[in-house]
C-alpha cells in the first residue's frame, strides 16, 4: 500500500509536469465545453427529454473526458513508457506489476476526479448549469467511467505497436466515438446508420448512465442495461490486455 | 556460496531458430564477466533470460541461487539492471527518478551517495530530458545500482559512447567491483572487455567457442606475427619462433642490400583472438 502511494505521487508529479498531459487530458474538454457551451443555447433533446444545454453538454463533456482521460490518456502512456524501455526496466525491480498498474490507474482516476470538479465550477460559474441531483452516484460516475475506459486503454495499448502513432489511433477513436455518442450536442440529426454505430459505444452508454445521476437523481445502478454495456466493454478490454499486454517494447 | 550465476546447457530458440545452442559457464561471486560476441550471437538472449525477461527452452540456470524464469521477488531485490536501451521519465530530475525507484527496495542505498557515484552529483536537480547521452548511461547506473544489488548486469554499457565517457564509464564499473558487486558485461568491444572483465566468454552463432581471462585467450594462439612490406606489398608471417625468423630476414635482407619496410614485430591481441574465434572463415595460416 506505501509503494502504491510512493508510486502514486510519482505518476501525479510527472502527469502535472507534462504540459502536453496536461493541456491535451486536462484542459482540453473544459475548453470544449466553455466552447460548446457559447454555441449552443437552447434545450437539448436528451433521451426524448429536453435538458438547458448548458447541463447537457457539461454531462456530455463529462463523459468525453473520462474517454479522453482513462482511454487516450492511459494508452498513450503505456505505449511510450513500454517502447522506452521503461516498462521494461521495472520488471527487473522488485515493484510488483499489480502496484505499478494501480497507482497508475489511482492516477488516471485523480485527474479525471478533479477534471470534474473543474468542469461542474465551470458549469455552475459560467453558464449556470445545474449541480448533480445526486452527487453520490455522480461521483461513482466518475469511478465508473474511469474503470471503463481504463479497461479500454489498457486493452488499446496492447494492441497499438508504435509510440509514434498511438495519439494519432486513440484520438482517431475517441473524437468520432464522442460525436456519436452526443458528447458535443444532439445526435437527433445524424443518419439512421451512424446511430446505428453510436448505439453500440460504451460512451453513449456511458452517458446515459450520466444523465440519470446527474439530472434525474436517479441511481447509479438505475439502468442495469446500460451498466452491464459499459462493463462489458470495460472487461472487453481487459480481456485482450490479459491476453496481449507486454512490458517489453514491441518495436527494435 | 561461491558462483553468482551458473548457466548449463541452454538453450533457447526463435521460431525454428537456434539462438542459443547449449550455452554453459559460471560467473563467481565478486567478478566482472564479459560476455563478448557479435551482434546476433545470442549475448542478449542470454542476459535476458538470466534476468528473468525470457524464458529457456532448456538448461539449467542458476541466479544467486534463483531460478530467473520464476522471477521471484527476492531475486529482483538483489539484482540490478542496465538495459542497452531504456529512457527513464525526462521529466523527473536525477534525483527523482533515483528516489522513486529506490522506493521499491526493502533496502535501498542512499540516494545522494548513489548519485554521486554515478558522478551525477551537480545534476541531481536537472531533468532527466536534458541531460548528454552520456549522463543518461549514468543514470541508467544509478537507478540499477539505488537498491544495492549484489549483482548487477550491464548490456553494452558503452555503445555509442565517445572515448572520454568511455574511459569514465569503465572507471565506474572498477569501483563497482571494488564494492564487492558481481558484474556480468557484455560487449562487443574487445578493448572493452579487456580492461574490464576478469574473465570472457566469447560468444559465437549461439555457442561460447571461448572462455578464460583475457590473458588466457591471448595465450591460446601463441604465434607471433612479423609484418613489413616487400616490393609494395604487404607481407605478414606467423610464427612460433619469432627471434629465429627475424633473424633469418633481416640477415637475408641485409646480405642483399635490402630495407625491410614498415618491419614490425607483433604479438596477437585479443582482438586478433576474438576475430580468429568469431570469423571462422579466416585462415590462420602460415
Amino acid at each position: 500500500m506505501s509503494v502504491l502511494l510512493h508510486q502514486l505521487v510519482f505518476e501525479q508529479r510527472i502527469f502535472w509536469r507534462s504540459r502536453e498531459a496536461a493541456v491535451f487530458i486536462f484542459i482540453f474538454p473544459l475548453l470544449l465545453y466553455a466552447l460548446l457551451g457559447a454555441l449552443y443555447s437552447d434545450e437539448i433533446e436528451i433521451d426524448g427529454t429536453l435538458a438547458p444545454s448548458s447541463d447537457a453538454l457539461l454531462a456530455g463533456l463529462f463523459g468525453y473526458g473520462a474517454a479522453n482521460t482513462a482511454f487516450a490518456g492511459l494508452a498513450i502512456l503505456l505505449v511510450v513508457r513500454r517502447e522506452a524501455g521503461f516498462l521494461k526496466r521495472l520488471r527487473s525491480t522488485p515493484l510488483p506489476a499489480a502496484t505499478y498498474i494501480g497507482a497508475v490507474l489511482v492516477s488516471t482516476f485523480v485527474v479525471f476526479a478533479l477534471q470534474s470538479v473543474a468542469l461542474l465550477a465551470l458549469g455552475a460559474f459560467v453558464y449556470d448549469a445545474s449541480m448533480p441531483e445526486n452527487v453520490v452516484g455522480f461521483a461513482g460516475s466518475v469511478v465508473l467511467g474511469t474503470a471503463c475506459f481504463a479497461g479500454l486503454g489498457i486493452g488499446a495499448a496492447s494492441l497499438v505497436r508504435s509510440a509514434e502513432g498511438v495519439s494519432a489511433v486513440v484520438n482517431v477513436i475517441v473524437l468520432p466515438m464522442a460525436f456519436l455518442s452526443g458528447s458535443f450536442g444532439p445526435t437527433r440529426d445524424y443518419p439512421a446508420f451512424l446511430e446505428a454505430v453510436g448505439d453500440v459505444l460504451p460512451l453513449t452508454y456511458f452517458l446515459d448512465i450520466v444523465y440519470g445521476v446527474y439530472l434525474d437523481g436517479d441511481s447509479l445502478f438505475a439502468d442495469w442495461t446500460a451498466l452491464a454495456v459499459v462493463a462489458a466493454w470495460g472487461l472487453a478490454g481487459l480481456a485482450v490486455a490479459v491476453r496481449r499486454f507486454s512490458w517489453m517494447p514491441r518495436e527494435r | 556460496m561461491s558462483s553468482a550465476i551458473a548457466v548449463r546447457e541452454l538453450r533457447k530458440s526463435y521460431d525454428g531458430v537456434e539462438a542459443l545452442r547449449g550455452v554453459s559457464f559460471e560467473v563467481r561471486a565478486g567478478e566482472v564477466f564479459g560476455l563478448l560476441g557479435p551482434n546476433g550471437a545470442g549475448k542478449t538472449t542470454t542476459v535476458e533470460i538470466l534476468e528473468g525477461y525470457r524464458r529457456r527452452d532448456a538448461g539449467d540456470v542458476s541466479v544467486l541461487g534463483h531460478d530467473p524464469a520464476r522471477s521471484p521477488r527476492a531475486l529482483r531485490e538483489r539484482i540490478g539492471v542496465v538495459l542497452q536501451q531504456s529512457e527513464l521519465n525526462p521529466l523527473l530530475t536525477v534525483r527523482e527518478v533515483h528516489r522513486m525507484f529506490a522506493g521499491y527496495y526493502e533496502r535501498p542505498r542512499d540516494v545522494d551517495e548513489v548519485v554521486a557515484l554515478v558522478g551525477l552529483g551537480e545534476k541531481g536537480d536537472a531533468r532527466v530530458k536534458t541531460l548528454s547521452g552520456g549522463q543518461k548511461r549514468r543514470l541508467d547506473l544509478g537507478v540499477a545500482l539505488v537498491g544495492d544489488p549484489d549483482l548487477v548486469f550491464l548490456d553494452e554499457p558503452t555503445t555509442g559512447f565517445d572515448p572520454a565517457a568511455r574511459r569514465s564509464a569503465w572507471e565506474l564499473v572498477r569501483s563497482l567491483r571494488s564494492l564487492g558487486k558481481t558484474i556480468l558485461l557484455t560487449t562487443h568491444y574487445l578493448d572493452e572487455a579487456q580492461q574490464l572483465a576478469d574473465r570472457v566468454a566469447v560468444i559465437r552463432a549461439g555457442r561460447i567457442v571461448s572462455m578464460g581471462t583475457p590473458a588466457e585467450l591471448i595465450g591460446e594462439t601463441r604465434k607471433a606475427e612479423i609484418r613489413f612490406r616487400r616490393n609494395g606489398e604487404a607481407v605478414v608471417l606467423e610464427t612460433d619462433e619469432p627471434t629465429r625468423l627475424l633473424h633469418e630476414l633481416t640477415a637475408e635482407a641485409v646480405a642483399g642490400g635490402v630495407e625491410l619496410e614498415h618491419l614490425e614485430v607483433r604479438r596477437p591481441t585479443l582482438e586478433d583472438v576474438y576475430l580468429e574465434l568469431v570469423d571462422g572463415e579466416r585462415d590462420v595460416g602460415e
